[in-house]
């Protein structure tokens, strides 16, 4: 009853945009602290996404890959899952459209669709695996994503060294055919890494959205995730829903995999450690509740943040450091929304005691 | 996000710390003033007044994750420009931290739309994008340290000056070092992630153990991991275990697992020593109640380079499509100032055998083809 | 006449609501009063208030004719305020006596005096006549002596004035007649209670006085002996409501469900379901009755397809379902009201529409292609909502919301509508206030007069009597006895159910 109002879709959005505030408010006491003039901070990090085309440009290429991740997470977490293993997912699914990419010889109209979408389902695989275990054997997903992820990496890794090695750490670039990037984008905003991925991430949000909310399965995708039991009482399958949901959920990753092999670098490189454009889908996904509009937004924040940043120690002399606490302060409020929540409710009601 | 940040930060430092160097050591606190002995310096000598004119000359560095502070390879850079902005007080030196592989492109990008004159770009790993920059900037000048940045026609790209260093002919003065000492004739060398630069520091060492007895047995194993103390400690055991007295590594945070397994055992009685990498390594690790387990480093000069090159750009020559060696001749590498542990005559003999590098009767192998000719040649 | 506690004219409110609205309620020493209500009539918040667990925005507390503030529990302890709560607050792992101290030990230089404890327990237990074993795991003792356990707890504490919240809701009749015993003790030692229920016949048996409430208003105070029960549900209902469940003799014709030999597991393995036999024919309503966990909710799994039989056959209008999937039992033509509908029934966070349509969502015309016709679906949930009198907002509002009874219409409508030739109720009136249960039961014997087979699995035994035509008995996964609901009685059903035979020693 009384949490009614609290449940609203105004809530929804409420919440996140007071966790961003107070994480905008801590960065900027940090500053202060730390002896940094705050207001020129923030105007160097509005600058640093704004000032610029190339920027900006530079901040649509970076939040790309991010939609996929957080589409990713969001899916599995529709599904009641929690996959920590769209990093790896998106790992392999970047190298594998890359050895498409590099290896295959087609026209475009064929070369390109076929990377991306061997890159998703190298991801779905990988997000297989713990589907099954997590349905057949009761194995916690959260565990076996994890290891995955050092999976991925390591085997991707050996998989370059070994056979891919062109130039120091990277694989040779990808024949033309298979690649995203784009004159166009790329002149439109000042020669910055912008590429088609842009667009298909949107693409991606849409199909999201039309899978869970407008789909057969998508329904019941929701229901298992929302309720397990009742599922199962109205006759659905939990376990291969399960399954399915931790396939397309490593589909996506793997596609924004894709993004970044064929559209930001072109090539796959020998990674000293995860990219944690997987593990930041956590945080976009948690910060956008699960949404394709709220990923979209919450991208857009995270990768402004992260190229923003960069303006802020070369204009304002801020710490680089400093965004990430931000980033971080702002997935802290997200996640204590319970307290964003608790606060609200006392102020709405001593108003309404008055 | 902490955490990734952290990973991320740590493993690159760790890349870093590979091919970076700091300071020297105690005697050798102005570096710089060193690096003007030999003959590239004394046009910079002489254009000293020059500086003066060289007002509005600005030299910037991107960084890479570790940041100016990571007691290695951009701090090292750091040093150099900071030194050259304070030899030369008119012109402007500053950097730009990358927090991630994916802020390569933007930052050189930055210095280069604010009209840098010279813009570094310290790591191998930016390589790819500081061509794309450099191509879209073709009026502004980079420069790169640690790789060698070509065209599509395999040609140097113009504005581009490339630095590099000769760590195989460092690894090789140690791996003398190594050979003197031995009292097992076995030694180790422990890589980071297998890759043609650590190659580099591979195969100078065992020629330089080979080339003073050919007899003495070298294991190599790489941990395939720039961060993995654990397993560094472990290959370390092998190899002490299987008779190695003597371990150098190439492999940045890995290689502390090499010093805590040489501490412990030199703790129980034995005689074992590590070699460090990069810097005076003696100077930050390796410490026990009896002394040091680090016998020598392997150091490696990445703030003469900046600076040398920052100075000469500055005086209108900048070394665009050069391919910049910084070997044993110009200090660029060398052998660590703390030799406590080192005896006499193998310093002799490291003095020796760099001379004859220098000389070029030596000619030190970098890839494994060319150590199985030099071996075959002993 | 002294009153041991006084709540004048209280009001809290709650954003949007006002939960309780002026009520007041005097309790005199040494009565058991009862506090009546529909659910979400405000009793629990009523209660809360008096526990210190909200604060009132209006009204003013008495204790023993001392203006007091209770702030906290703390202080609701301390006025000697003790509450026995419906879900026992205990540590499953713990002995009783461990859980009786929890958090007031007794220590003896900084160390916990279990023996005095233990004695402590024991002689509280012996005065009030509790027969609580002191050493004994919680996880070991039966739900009744859990709930002696609570009240126990209260009284170690040192309460007089205790509050049961319905506390009758997961007993047996058994366990039933002994707290109502308890309760009596309890009031010759000079204790005072109040007594949470919707339960008339308790309030009948055991209440001197009963406090009325309805939608968050007091609506009065009476003697019991001065009531009926139809006086009491009038005014908790606010209109007149009938308790004899109305319906005509059976007209049973072919099996619809034909149970043979069926052996069940539980989810440790244990053979929970043991030889089990029943038949159910079309046009007749067979109660299940049975003390909790004798293999009912096996049986029910069972026959429904979530759980794999170990042996033996279900058969449903001549097809043989034992190996069936969920999906296909429901094909089969069986509807199913789930006895927890909070984790079985429903998808809380869906609207009730998308939960009208749980079962049927996949089919022509809600889906096409794999895609979702939402207007088709939500034109279907509007349709049975308004035939099920479903009181809900609209059919895009969250299950969630909804009150218990319309959650549970919902279901119905779900289950009802798609003609299932068997119908199985687990509990379907558990929670439920009266006009929800009067709309359940008359649903029931619809669909029995529709020829459907109905088996309807209930602790409840007034229930299980009104509305079944036939009773059998399970205890121990088995069916020890299927009598007619008119030639029966509670009593013998007791017995029964607790593993007795048939006193008549008539065939079953």
């Amino acid at each position: 009853m009384m949490n009614n109002i609290f449940k609203g879709k105004l809530f929804g959005l409420v919440v996140p945009l007071i966790a961003i505030g107070f994480g905008f408010l801590a960065g900027a006491v940090i500053m202060l602290i730390s002896g940094n003039n705050p207001i020129n901070g923030y105007v160097a990090l509005v600058q640093g996404v704004f000032g610029d085309t190339y920027y900006f440009g530079e901040t649509l290429q970076r939040m790309t890959p991010l939609i996929f991740s957080g589409l990713a997470v969001a899916f599995a977490f529709r599904t009641g899952l929690l996959n920590i293993g769209v990093e790896g997912q998106l790992i392999v699914g970047w190298f594998v459209s890359v050895l498409v990419g590099i290896t295959i010889e087609a026209p475009m109209i064929i070369h390109l669709p076929l990377a991306i979408l061997a890159g998703a389902l190298a991801g779905a695989l990988w997000g297989f695996v713990p589907g099954v275990l997590k349905a057949r054997f009761q194995v916690h997903e959260v565990i076996v994503t994890i290891m995955m992820n050092y999976i991925a990496m390591h085997v991707v890794n050996h998989f370059i060294r070994n056979y891919m090695l062109e130039s120091g750490q990277r694989t040779a670039f990808i024949n033309d055919t298979a690649s995203l990037s784009s004159d166009y984008l790329s002149t439109l905003t000042n020669f910055s890494r912008l590429h088609w991925g842009f667009l298909i991430a949107i693409a991606a949000c849409v199909v999201m959205w039309f899978i869970l909310w407008k789909t057969k399965k998508g329904f019941e995708l929701r229901s298992v995730g929302y309720n397990k039991h009742a599922s199962s009482y109205a006759g659905m399958s939990v376990n291969m829903n399960i399954i399915l949901s931790m396939s397309v959920s490593g589909a996506f990753a793997g596609a924004g995999g894709a993004m970044v092999g064929l559209g930001t670098y072109n090539y796959a490189n020998i990674l000293p450690s995860f990219t944690n454009l997987g593990f930041d889908g956590i945080a976009v996904a948690l910060l956008g509740s699960s949404t394709s509009i709220g990923i979209f937004l919450s991208a857009f924040l995270f990768g402004g943040l992260k190229e923003g940043a960069n303006n802020m120690q070369g204009q304002a002399g801020v710490a680089p450091e400093l965004v990430e606490i931000i980033i971080a302060l702002i997935i802290f409020f997200v996640a204590s929304s319970y307290l964003i929540r608790w606060i609200y409710s006392r102020v709405q009601s001593n108003k309404e005691g008055k | 996000m902490k955490k990734r940040f952290m990973m991320l930060m740590s493993s690159v430092l760790a890349a870093g710390t590979l091919l970076a160097a700091c300071g020297e050591g105690d005697e050798d606190t102005t570096p710089v003033n060193d690096g003007g002995n030999n003959n590239e310096n004394e046009a910079a000598e002489g254009n000293n007044e020059a500086a003066e004119d060289g007002e509005g000359f600005s030299s910037k560095m991107v960084t890479d994750v570790g940041g100016v502070d990571d007691r290695s390879f951009n701090e090292s850079a750091w040093a150099g420009l900071t030194e050259f902005g304070e030899d030369y007080p008119d012109v402007e030196v500053d950097y730009i931290q990358s927090n991630d592989a994916s802020d390569y492109a933007p930052n050189l990008n930055r210095l280069a739309r604010e009209g840098t004159d010279l813009t570094f770009a310290i790591g191998f790993l930016m390589l790819d994008d500081i061509k794309t920059v450099a191509e879209q900037s073709p009026d502004q000048n980079f420069a790169l340290v640690d790789d060698v940045a070509t065209g599509e026609d395999d040609e140097p790209i113009d504005n581009i000056a490339n630095l590099t260093f000769a760590e195989h002919e460092g690894s090789f003065l140690v791996g003398v070092v190594a050979a003197m000492h031995t009292e097992t004739n076995q030694v180790g060398f422990i890589g980071g992630v297998e890759s043609p630069l650590i190659k580099k520091f591979e195969n100078g060492f065992k020629a330089g153990v080979k080339y003073v007895d050919s007899d003495i047995d070298i294991a190599v194993q790489y941990a395939q991991d720039f961060n993995d103390a654990s397993r560094g400690q472990q290959i370390a055991d092998t190899m002490y275990g299987n008779g190695a007295d003597i371990i150098y590594h190439a492999a940045g945070g890995t290689g502390n697992g090499l010093f805590t397994e040489a501490v412990d055992r030199a703790q129980g009685g034995e005689n074992v020593w590590a070699i460090g990498v990069d810097q005076d390594q003696a100077l930050t690790e390796g410490e026990w109640e009896e002394g040091n387990v680090i016998l020598t480093s392997m150091v490696k000069r990445v703030d003469q380079a900046v600076y040398q090159v920052s100075e000469d750009t500055m005086n209108g020559n900048f070394p665009g499509g050069e391919i910049i060696e910084f070997g044993l001749e110009d200090e660029g590498v060398g052998i660590a100032e703390t030799r406590d542990n080192v005896s006499d005559e193998a310093i002799e003999a490291v003095e020796e055998y760099q001379q004859m590098i220098i000389d070029g009767e030596i000619e030190v192998p970098q890839t494994d083809e060319e150590y199985e000719e030099f071996e075959g040649e002993l | 006449m002294e009153y041991v506690i006084e709540m004048n004219n209280i009001r809290k409110e709650f954003p949007g609501i006002v939960a309780n609205d002026n009520i007041t309620l005097q309790v005199k020493q040494g009565e058991i009063h009862a506090l009546l209500g529909e659910n979400g009539a405000g009793k629990s918040t009523l209660m809360n208030v008096l526990f210190g667990l909200y604060q009132p925005e209006k009204g003013e507390i008495k204790v023993r004719g001392k203006k007091v503030d209770v702030t906290d529990p703390n202080v609701a302890n301390n006025l000697g305020i003790g509450m026995v709560h419906q879900h026992f607050m205990l540590v499953q792992n713990f002995t009783v006596t461990e859980n009786i101290i929890l958090g007031s030990e007794p220590t003896n230089k900084g160390t916990i005096d279990h023996r005095k404890a233990a004695k402590d327990v024991a002689d509280i237990s012996d005065q009030y006549g509790l027969r609580v074993d002191p050493k004994a795991k919680i996880e070991e003792i039966s739900v009744g002596m859990q709930q002696r356990v609570e009240i126990l707890k209260t009284l170690y504490r040192g309460a007089d004035i205790l509050i049961f919240d319905e506390p009758t809701a997961a007993l047996t009749p058994q366990e039933i007649k002994e707290l109502i015993q308890i309760m009596k003790n309890l009031i010759k030692e000079g204790k005072s209670i109040i007594l949470i229920t919707h339960k008339l016949k308790e309030i009948m048996q055991v209440c001197d006085r009963c406090t009325v409430i309805r939608r968050g208003k007091g609506i009065g105070t009476v003697n019991v002996a001065d009531s009926t029960e139809n006086s009491l549900a009038e005014m908790m209902v606010g209109r007149e409501v009938s308790f004899e469940v109305e319906k005509g003799a059976a007209k049973p014709k072919d099996n619809v469900l034909s149970i043979k030999d069926l052996h069940v597991e539980d989810a440790r393995g244990v053979s929970v379901v043991n030889g089990l036999n029943l038949d159910i024919r079309a046009g007749e309503i067979v109660g299940v009755a049975g003390v909790d966990g004798n293999g009912q909710t096996e049986l029910i799994e069972a026959v429904t397809g979530l759980r794999q039989a170990k042996s033996g056959t279900i058969n449903v209008s001549g097809q043989d379902v034992t190996s069936f999937k969920p999906r296909k039992v429901t094909e089969a033509g069986v509807g199913h009201i789930p006895q927890d509908r909070h984790k079985h029934g429903l998808v809380l966070e869906f609207t009730v529409g998308e939960n009208i349509l749980l079962q049927t969502y996949y089919q022509q015309p809600f889906t096409k292609n794999g895609v979702l016709n939402y207007p088709k679906m939500y034109e279907k949930a509007r349709k049975l909502i308004e035939e099920y009198d479903v009181r809900t907002p609209n059919e895009k509002t969250l299950a969630r919301s909804l009150s218990g009874g319309n959650q549970q219409k919902a279901i119905i409508a779900r289950e009802v509508d798609r003609s299932p030739d068997l119908l199985i109720a687990a509990q379907p009136t558990r929670g439920l206030d009266v006009g929800a249960i009067e709309f359940i039961h008359k649903k029931l014997i619809e669909e029995r007069d529709k020829g459907r087979a109905v088996m309807l699995v209930s602790l409840e035994l007034d229930e299980v009597l009104n509305v079944s035509d036939r009773i059998a008995v399970i205890y121990e996964g088995e069916i020890v006895a299927i009598v007619d609901a008119d030639k029966t009685d509670e009593k013998e059903l007791g017995l029964l159910m607790a593993g007795g035979k048939r006193e008549e020693g008539e065939p079953i």
